[in-house]
């Protein structure tokens, strides 16, 4: 077992990790299964069905640039809010109510935003970085309230009206079609990031989290980098803010709000950062808890949510998912041990 | 011949403190450099200035002859000069391969593809790899850089600058925080690379110094106090005076 026999055995072990690292795995069915499952499992809560899918998509908007990039932001729903009122202004105003059109143009304008905003902006980091982008939400969202003979201010645009989905699929009372909707737009989206994240680009903005100094050294234009991402992310988040306005059939000002970043936040820290489907688990959980802690005690129900994040943070500081990530690898230790 | 790295009248002031006073210094190709001088003597501060992780006030920097004083660090890697930190700056939480992996994307321009996975271009893979390989680093590859030896993680380090396959290599202190029964191991590995690369090494080794330079360039209080061949730095009496002096125990040693 000497000799350059091992050596070329070690160098395409080594290589075969790299060569397959984007293969898809089995345990990657689950949440599309489970996806699937509750739209004949809970036919009569598919609006909040659409609301959890929308959140969850906006999570994973966030996942990008925080949990990959290392970008962050207490911001985000600057770019959430734009794409709900391009759908909802374009609708209203322009008469524009074709809903998939609606929410790729709703992407371009957020991610076109995003870049502009982001080549400001990341040149600064950590807490400059931080009061930036809750500073650039803030004055979108007083804007829109300055001009709320447009933008209908925190009464929002009621009664938004979208044209049939691909003009057969009407929204029903029960929001299935939104719902259906929802879910095939997150596969799509999820497909693109999936690819992201496995490409050398991808790869470059998880260095770039690790060590940018070493980034720098290594010759990689690391602003660019990160411009592109906060576009792409943008782009995402505004895709999700598309779809809320359209599965809610109405959008007000608060889409903007500080507490909409933040929640994103919570969510994809809860799950996990920087695994994708950390942002699944995160905003499945948050969402599920606040549906039924609100039902419990309206007034109170934050402070579950609060302990949770607390322990979560205590005891699971890798997110729930890498809590079952550390499960199990303790149980295949000692199953092999 | 134009020198493969030349730095002309370089200054550079912190406030007050000068740390770079009219630095005038010539690597030529496959040049073996050291550069020495006391603690506090601007010897990182120089390789900053070279890198470009600061800006000098006055002077340039030359790389084959094109002046690169105001382009970015990045910009300056990417044609050709790399450096190692004396603190490790590596990707900790990532493989070692992905380390070398990334670099590699990075100095071919595959990293601005967001769609392609990054597994398929095997070339990267198996150039890592013989990188890794050339370091006796394979068997570390899949392992986290934080998981292994702070030895380990120094030849890491090392790795990553040759797989930007530089022209110029600047050395900060190679084998700095290793044990000694260790630091052969990366002073070995230095001594053996490609002899067309110009090296600037940092070392308070004086026996590697010795060993590994052909020239030597003493730098005393962020300016240059003399530079020449092994012999003539070990011969100068002022050099020992102020540098040598307070290991005249060790020079004594090995003259």
């Amino acid at each position: 077992m000497t000799g350059p026999a091992t050596r070329d055995e070690a160098h395409e072990r080594a290589a075969a990790y790299l060569v397959s690292r984007h293969y898809y795995r089995w345990p990657e069915v689950l949440p599309w299964l489970i996806a699937v499952a509750c739209f004949f499992v809970f036919p009569d809560r598919m609006s909040f069905g659409s609301q959890v899918l929308v959140m969850l998509l906006f999570a994973l908007s966030l996942d990008l640039i925080l949990g990959y990039a290392g970008i962050v932001t207490l911001g985000h729903a600057a770019f959430f809010g734009i794409g709900a009122y391009v759908v909802a202004l374009g609708s209203l105003r322009l008469g524009w109510s074709e809903p998939i059109s609606g929410i790729i143009v709703a992407g371009i304008v957020a991610g076109l935003v995003g870049a502009i905003v982001g080549w400001f902006i990341l040149r600064y980091h950590g807490l400059t970085l931080l009061m930036l982008t809750i500073a650039f939400a803030a004055t979108l969202q007083e804007s829109g309230n300055l001009r709320s003979d447009i933008t209908g201010g925190y009464d929002g645009l009621p009664g938004l009206t979208f044209d049939p989905l691909l003009g057969i699929f009407d929204y029903d009372l029960y929001g299935r079609t939104s719902y259906v909707y929802a879910l095939v737009v997150l596969a799509v989206v999820f497909y693109f990031v999936r690819r992201i994240v496995y490409s050398p680009f991808g790869q470059a903005l998880t260095g770039i989290r690790e060590n940018v100094r070493r980034m720098h050294a290594i010759g990689s234009p690391v602003h660019r980098r990160l411009v592109t991402a906060y576009a792409v992310s943008a782009a995402i988040a505004g895709v999700a803010g598309a779809l809320f306005t359209q599965t809610n059939a109405y959008c007000t000002l608060t889409v903007f709000d500080f507490d909409n970043s933040a929640k994103v936040m919570v969510m994809l820290i809860l799950g996990g950062t920087g695994r994708l489907y950390g942002a699944f688990v995160g905003a499945v959980v948050y969402m599920v808890l606040e549906d039924h802690l609100s039902k419990l005690s309206p007034t109170f129900w934050q402070l579950g949510i609060g302990l949770l994040l607390v322990l979560a943070v205590l005891f699971a500081r890798r997110g729930l998912l890498g809590l079952v990530e550390d499960a199990g690898k303790y149980l295949s230790a000692r199953k092999s041990s | 011949m134009t020198a493969a790295l030349e730095v002309q009248g370089l200054n550079r002031s912190f406030g007050a403190l000068q740390v770079a006073r009219d630095i005038d210094l010539a690597l030529e190709r496959g040049a073996r450099r050291a550069l020495i001088g006391p603690n506090g003597a601007g010897k990182t501060t120089l390789v900053n200035l070279i890198t470009g992780v600061l800006r000098p006030s006055a002077g340039t920097v030359l790389l084959d002859g094109a002046d690169i004083t105001s382009l970015s660090q990045a910009e300056r890697a990417r044609r050709g000069l790399a450096r190692t930190f004396q603190i490790n700056q590596l990707f900790r939480g990532l493989t070692v391969l992905e380390n070398l992996a990334m670099t590699i994307g990075e100095r071919d321009g595959n990293c601005n593809n967001l769609w392609r996975p990054a597994g398929v271009k095997r070339a990267v893979i198996d150039e890592a790899l013989d990188h890794l390989a050339s370091l006796r680093l394979v068997d570390d590859a899949l392992k986290l850089v934080r998981e292994l030896p702070y030895g380990r993680q120094r030849l890491v380090e090392i790795a990553i600058a040759l797989a930007q396959k530089p022209r110029v290599l600047l050395l900060d202190e190679p084998a700095a925080g290793v044990p000694s029964s260790e630091s052969h191991l990366i002073l070995d590995v230095v001594a053996a690379l490609d002899p067309d690369i110009a090296i600037l090494i940092i070392e308070h080794d004086m026996d590697v110094v010795f060993r590994f330079a052909k020239h030597i360039t003493v730098l005393v209080q962020g300016a240059v106090f003399t530079e020449g061949s092994p012999a003539e730095i070990q011969a100068n009496e002022q050099v020992r005076a102020v540098y040598l002096g307070e290991e005249s125990h060790q020079g004594g040693r090995h003259g």
